[in-house]
């Protein structure tokens, strides 16, 4: 069983996500669902993905709701300063945020947010993962968008991978 | 396709008004491109696009198509979750590489985050 499903969330979530993207329960795609769920799992495996073990899914209600609302404001915020580059250039820089958090699923979601989120890049990753480089469209005070980002999604993140 | 079908009033202009808002922010995305001055700056417009505008067009879909069929259609919902786990591979690649180039020709960028190892 171990050896047929080395990660049986994944192949649950590929399972649904076939049959969610095809809208249909017919016997075809249950077996071609269930298939691709079991040889993609496999044919990864080689990549040594590292196992994910999650805790906390009230926390991580919480982050996803959280990112949603945020990406809303900085759309509107980035949209903004684009139709007012003329009169006011943004202020953009790049900031140094020390990190606490080393899981490296932990980092891939927190890339994710990053990136997500339109008025921040992800840059650079130091080697050791404790010093993350970003790239900020219009910073208004540095060390209170670190506080920001350490205190609104580091912190969730090291609750649900850590 | 011959036959029409009535959708309610307020579906048709919550749809229209989605579509809308969402073609803006893809215009504000490819405004931003044109007008940014350097590379990194360029690099925060057009997540509008794949942002906002991309999830406004979702909604729009999932509010057209529920009130077609009377019931909730929420699939396309998958469209921005897949976009944002994909999206953070090509502005990694692009990032990473524009700070390899700018340190290289001795661009005013960040020096190497990575504290090299001693032994080495």
């Amino acid at each position: 069983m171990k050896r047929l499903f080395p990660a049986p969330w994944l192949s649950l979530v590929l399972w649904g996500l076939w049959l969610l993207l095809n809208l249909s329960l017919s016997a075809g795609n249950l077996l071609l669902g269930a298939a691709l769920a079991v040889l993609a799992p496999l044919l990864m495996a080689p990549l040594r993905p590292l196992p994910v073990r999650l805790h906390r899914p009230g926390v991580i209600i919480g982050l996803v709701l959280r990112v949603g609302a945020d990406v809303v404001v900085s759309n509107l915020q980035v949209g903004w300063a684009v139709w007012n580059a003329g009169r006011r250039p943004p202020n953009s820089a790049f900031v140094k945020v020390p990190l606490d958090l080393r899981d490296a699923n932990g980092l891939a979601a927190l890339s994710m947010i990053c990136t997500v989120i339109p008025g921040t890049v992800w840059s650079e990753l130091a080697l050791d993962r404790s010093i993350l480089l970003v790239h900020v469209f219009d910073l208004a005070d540095e060390a209170q968008f670190i506080e920001h980002f350490k205190t609104t999604y580091e912190r969730p993140l090291m609750e649900i991978f850590e | 396709m011959s036959e029409f079908i009535e959708l309610p009033r307020w579906a048709e202009w919550l749809t229209a008004a989605l579509v809308l808002c969402s073609s803006l922010f893809a215009l504000s995305g490819a405004l931003g491109l044109l007008r940014m001055k350097d590379f990194f700056q360029r690099m925060h417009p057009p997540a509008l696009a794949s942002t906002l505008g991309a999830w406004c067009v979702a909604l729009a879909s999932i509010v057209y198509f529920s009130a077609l069929k009377e019931g909730p259609v929420l699939h396309a919902w998958l469209i921005p979750i897949l976009l944002a786990i994909t999206m953070p591979v090509t502005t990694l690649l692009l990032a990473r590489a524009a700070l390899f180039r700018k340190r290289m020709a001795g661009d005013p960028v960040p020096a190497e985050v990575s504290s090299r190892r001693n032994d080495g």
